[in-house]
């Protein structure tokens, strides 16, 4: 615990702590543009300059400078201030004048900076540098011209996501930052590097142009992509959502999000639910939406008098609210027909410690054994395949089962058949049980192949549960999961279930995956927010909310309860879904005990307390026991493409365009030869 | 004046082959299994009982900077020990030097065995020799002379039967000045991009591929083995105070005879010039300016220059370096200002990139130069350019920066009127 002085103030910092570190700590700000705290030590922008004493008679870079005890640092001495200046000016000279047209402008660092070090005029008179524009892809926008070349794009890239996509080529003032070959950044998080970017030269291509940052409202938020939860700021100017960030949580996200949180929500404005649609069927055959009433709507669906012949089926976007008000209908209705798992898993969920991500995100960054079962992290949960490379990095061993994949450490790939785990080879055995935290991490691949109950059976084998330490995860991807689990979203059978009872009446909250054929008898009543696959289904479509549009709870797969605020007014007719569902209870003449969202919550809590504290619930430590399937089969991995998930992804162009040119880019040039 | 009998590098003029044969004749890898048996200790004392400073230009005691890698190598994060490294700079690219060269032209086995042997007191399980990628010849020699010692059992597994194994690799260079800074090398050994990397860690620390590392210029490497057959004392018997042995001095531009020559240190200015390169062009009046160390350091003009002894004092008293001693004399015919418009263009080209002060400054310096040059420009901007050496100075990671303002301070504190008589001129004809 190195002692020192800042200006004059005494600190204390952590062994290994940096000069810059002890800096904040004594409540002094050190401007920096390569400086980050999530990545390597670059020490390149040479702003972060301090004087130390004992030390050379220069300024050092307090960002690359460990402290040390005794060490006296100056932070506002004549030497600094000239230093700094010195380094501001070099940045600017050929750095464009071209604020009022960047999109950065705002939310800039240089801009800041300048204001406190700038000279208030130049004293360069030569040309300034001109740069070529790169092209990233499509999220990245470049005007490369502006960029200051502190590298913090570059060692994301390589750091943290894994992949050698952006680099730098040429050197001195011909330094360029570009992707290899001007290929496209096809990482699922290659976005991040348009906030690490302290200048406009990487800004956001689909916000081009669209705003300011002071014109924007930031509504917090957690994003719905994907089971992981990531805590995000939404940006909405009137009713449009312009852009979504992320926050920092190193719980959940650090301060990352996936490039498909970040650009979904462009699907928000496009092809929604805005009206109420009945279908006619006057000659038969399938017939056609109509635009309707939300009166005619509940009047129809009354008119089939479900009686209890009720069931509800639960999207992979809803909140817990949403949920629990279904729920609430369902039960008052005399049923209890409640599933969420659309595509008719039916693992076992009689003790949610089974199907949870027990480890939790920080914490499965500390196991030195890793065995992956049917899951395919990058695309179900890229922010979760980041800790698993930190993991990696520590030494961790780590091995798949499943269809090969390209995960951005080492791994070794067992075989795509779940059979594997019966015959696990010896060294595979001996890392495991070995291994001071192993972590077992199931995904949805695996549950369907039937790999539940070994699993579970591996992990009391390899004692994964133990002091302080729960190693077995259940990778779910859909954000709805855990808190639908949690609110009795599950029948034993799981969707088979309710295609037995074939029930009059079917509520498709948001449920796009589902097999609606398998419901031919049924009145089948869609409520959601885009005209989806559930909605082309559908007998009658109520139009409700997205995820920005509503306040709500959600639980990510590792069990956290988060809370996110409504951003914006959904469009058109359409309502929020507890809402729809509160009225649908009059108009079945049944009760649901409330009448405000307030009330909801209330009785929902009262019901499933956990949901009522953020943080994590407690599913218990225990493990249950299940009996196994026989195992076989190949594992086929949930996601066909990363970027049309759910339909709030299918209905962005950006997402859309994504797929087409990252994912099917090759084929497409093919066709084009 | 060195006697022939105290020169160490022998061959310097390439009057006989640089083969194995031909170097055994000249008392390469005489008995090195004995100098090896002193054990790694001894040798190091030995190194730093000759005064031996690094010739790379810096001038670090080289003994002492042997004694810096660990006596035990350090373990990774699986507890495997991590093996040493020496890394040997034969990135001559200063403009200048060309004793490395030389010395791998001709001499290449006093290179090899240098690296045996210091290698083997630093504990290192190999050398890379990082060649100057324009030096394709000697690279081939080179390439050949370490096949040569392979084959003979002097280096590789038990180098010369003295059970130690040890190997030598060549890395050829791509071309780029900044690669001769150490940890620029040890990146571009890594197969990254040639950057300096930041200090702490120094290599000695964590160096090529994290392991502890020790980076030498080519002359260190290549006289150690003399000084451990001839003794310390030999050695220091040259020289002045803290400026011992001898040095290979590279006198280039305006002398009659421009040569490499091995002398001993602190020769005198004037006895260097005289004896081996035949005067200055055009008599000692003649004399403008020398840079006496290589580019990067400031130039010193003749009243100043005449007597200095030639070591790292010496030059450091008349406000410059000594460097690798790459002499560059320049006679009144120069066009002082234009002369160091190129140095500056030069820093410019190799600056890496890296960090902003030099990236910006390198480019912002030489444009203004090239204007001082023609004198298309305001008195006021020599005081500028004056303030942006020094905002560039010292504000760096690695020493380009340094090397790239020191010339122009030089010219600055030296030729001011040279720059403001340009720049009057210019103004009269442009009045006219």
């Amino acid at each position: 615990m190195p002692k020192l002085t800042v200006d004059g103030i005494e600190v204390e910092v952590p062994a290994g702590a940096t000069v810059l570190q002890a800096c904040e700590a004594a409540g002094k700000e050190i401007p920096r543009f390569c400086y980050h705290e999530r990545l390597s030590i670059a020490g390149n922008c040479r702003m972060c300059l301090v004087e130390v004493k004992p030390g050379p008679p220069k300024p050092q870079a307090s960002c690359a400078l460990p402290a040390g005890e005794g060490q006296e640092i100056r932070t506002d001495s004549e030497m600094v201030k000239k230093a700094r200046e010195g380094v501001m000016e070099f940045l600017l000279i050929n750095h464009p004048l071209d604020c009022p047209i960047c999109d950065q402008g705002g939310e800039c660092d240089l801009q800041d900076q300048a204001m406190g070090y700038g000279r208030g005029h130049s004293r360069y008179d030569e040309n300034k540098r001109a740069v070529t524009e790169k092209y990233m892809g499509p999220l990245i926008k470049t005007v490369m011209t502006r960029c200051i070349h502190c590298t913090r794009c570059v060692r994301f890239s390589e750091e943290i996501a894994g992949v050698d996509e952006i680099g730098a080529l040429y050197r001195g003032e011909n330094m360029q930052i570009t992707t290899y070959l001007e290929h496209a950044a096809k990482h699922e998080l290659s976005a991040n590097v348009i906030d690490l970017c302290p200048v406009g030269a990487l800004t956001s291509r689909p916000y081009a142009f669209e705003a300011r940052p002071w014109e924007l409202k930031k509504t917090l938020s957690i994003d719905v992509s994907d089971a992981v939860g990531a805590n995000i700021r939404v940006d909405s100017r009137g009713r449009e959502v312009l852009r979504v960030l992320p926050r920092t949580n190193d719980d959940v996200n650090e301060e990352w999000i996936s490039d498909k949180a970040r650009y979904q929500v462009e699907g928000l404005t496009r092809r929604r639910l805005d009206k109420v649609w009945i279908r006619r069927k006057e000659n038969g055959g399938a017939g056609k939406l109509e635009a309707a009433s939300w009166n005619d709507a509940f009047a129809a669906i009354a008119a089939v008098k479900p009686g209890s012949s009720v069931a509800a089926v639960a999207g992979d976007l809803l909140d817990c609210e949403t949920m629990f008000a279904a729920k609430k209908l369902v039960n008052a209705l005399g049923s209890d027909l409640l599933e969420g798992r659309q595509t008719g898993m039916a693992y076992d969920t009689s003790n949610l410690a089974g199907v949870n991500f027990n480890s939790t995100f920080a914490g499965i960054e500390k196991a030195d054994a890793i065995l992956i079962v049917g899951s395919n992290l990058r695309w179900e949960a890229p922010l979760v395949n980041v800790r698993l490379r930190k993991a990696a990095k520590a030494g961790a061993k780590i091995f798949v089962i499943g269809p090969v994949w390209e995960p951005t450490y080492a791994a070794t790939f067992l075989g795509a058949d779940v059979a594997v785990l019966d015959k696990l080879t010896a060294d595979v055995e001996e890392a495991m049980s070995k291994a001071e935290r192993p972590a077992i991490i199931l995904g949805g691949g695996g549950l369907v192949a039937g790999a539940h109950a070994k699993a579970l059976d591996l992990a009391a084998k390899w004692k994964l549960v133990r002091d302080g330490w729960n190693g077995f995860n259940v990778l779910h991807f859909s954000a709805a999961r855990m808190g639908g689990l949690m609110l009795g979203f599950a029948q034993t059978g799981g969707m088979a279930d309710l295609v037995k009872a074939q029930p009059k009446l079917l509520l498709a909250l948001g449920a796009d995956e589902v097999d609606f054929s398998a419901f031919a008898g049924s009145l089948k009543v869609y409520i959601g927010h885009h005209g989806d696959k559930g909605a082309h289904a559908a007998d009658i479509v109520l139009p409700g909310s997205a995820f920005t549009e509503k306040a709500g709870t959600y639980v990510n797969t590792e069990g956290r309860v988060q809370f996110a605020d409504k951003a914006v007014f959904a469009p058109g007719d359409a309502r929020e879904d507890w809402t729809i569902l509160r009225a649908l209870a009059d108009a079945l003449g049944v009760s649901v005990g409330f009448d405000s969202f307030v009330e909801l919550q209330a009785a929902m809590i009262a019901e499933v307390p956990a949901l009522g504290e953020e943080g994590l619930a407690d599913y218990g430590q225990k493990l249950p026991k299940l009996k196994g399937d026989k195992l076989g089969g190949e594992i086929r991995y949930p996601i066909k493409d990363f970027y049309l998930t759910n339909p709030i992804a299918r209905a962005s162009g950006t997402m859309q365009q994504c797929s087409a040119e990252l994912l099917h880019g090759d084929e497409l040039a093919e066709a084009a030869e | 004046m060195l006697a022939d009998k105290d020169r160490i590098f022998t061959n310097l003029y390439g009057f006989q082959p640089w083969n194995l044969a031909a170097a055994k004749a000249r008392g390469d890898w005489d008995n090195t299994k004995k100098l090896l048996a002193k054990g790694p200790e001894a040798i190091v004392d030995e190194i730093k009982a000759s005064g031996l400073r690094g010739r790379g230009g810096a001038g670090f005691p080289t003994g002492m900077k042997w004694s810096f890698m660990p006596k035990e190598a350090p373990k990774d994060q699986f507890g495997n020990p991590r093996p040493s490294f020496l890394v040997i700079n034969a990135d001559e690219s200063e403009p200048g030097s060309c004793k490395d060269r030389e010395i791998i032209r001709h001499d290449p086995h006093k290179l090899i065995e240098g690296a045996l042997v210091a290698g083997f007191a630093m504990r290192a399980r190999a050398a890379y020799i990082y060649i100057r990628g324009e030096y394709i010849r000697e690279a081939e020699t080179l390439f050949a002379a370490v096949q040569e010692a392979y084959d003979a059992g002097l280096i590789g597994k038990n180098a010369c039967k003295s059970g130690y194994d040890f190997d030598v690799f060549v890395h050829r260079g791509a071309g780029a000045y900044i690669c001769g800074e150490e940890t620029a090398m040890i990146e571009s050994l890594e197969g990254k991009k040639g950057q300096p990397r930041l200090k702490p860690p120094f290599p000695a620390g964590a160096g090529l591929y994290g392991c502890p590392t020790t980076v030498n210029n080519v002359e260190s490497i290549a006289v150690a083995p003399t000084i451990l057959r001839r003794g310390a004392a030999w050695f220091s018997s040259f020289g002045r105070e803290n400026n011992k042995g001898t040095k290979l001095f590279q006198i280039s531009g305006h002398v009659n005879k421009p040569c490499v020559v091995e002398e001993a240190m602190s020769i005198p200015f004037d006895e260097l010039i005289e004896k081996h390169c035949g005067g200055i062009r055009g008599g000692w009046d003649n004399l403008l300016a020398v840079i006496p160390g290589g580019s990067s350091v400031p130039l010193v003009p003749a009243a100043m220059m005449r007597g200095v002894p030639m070591d790292f004092d010496g030059c450091k008293e008349v406000g410059s370096g000594l460097g690798t001693a790459a002499l560059i004399v320049m006679d009144k015919s120069t066009d002082i200002v234009r002369a160091i418009s190129r140095l500056s263009a030069f820093y410019k080209h190799e600056s890496c990139g890296q960090c902003t002060p030099c990236r910006e400054g390198t480019g912002w310096m030489w444009r203004v130069m090239e204007r001082l040059r023609t004198g298309d420009a305001e008195v006021d901007e020599i005081d500028m350019l004056q303030q942006l050496t020094k905002q560039v100075e010292g504000h760096t990671i690695c020493a380009l920066g340094d090397a790239a303002a020191w010339p122009i301070q030089g010219l600055i504190k030296h030729f001011r009127p040279e720059l403001e008589s340009r720049i009057a001129k210019r103004a009269e004809k442009a009045n006219a």
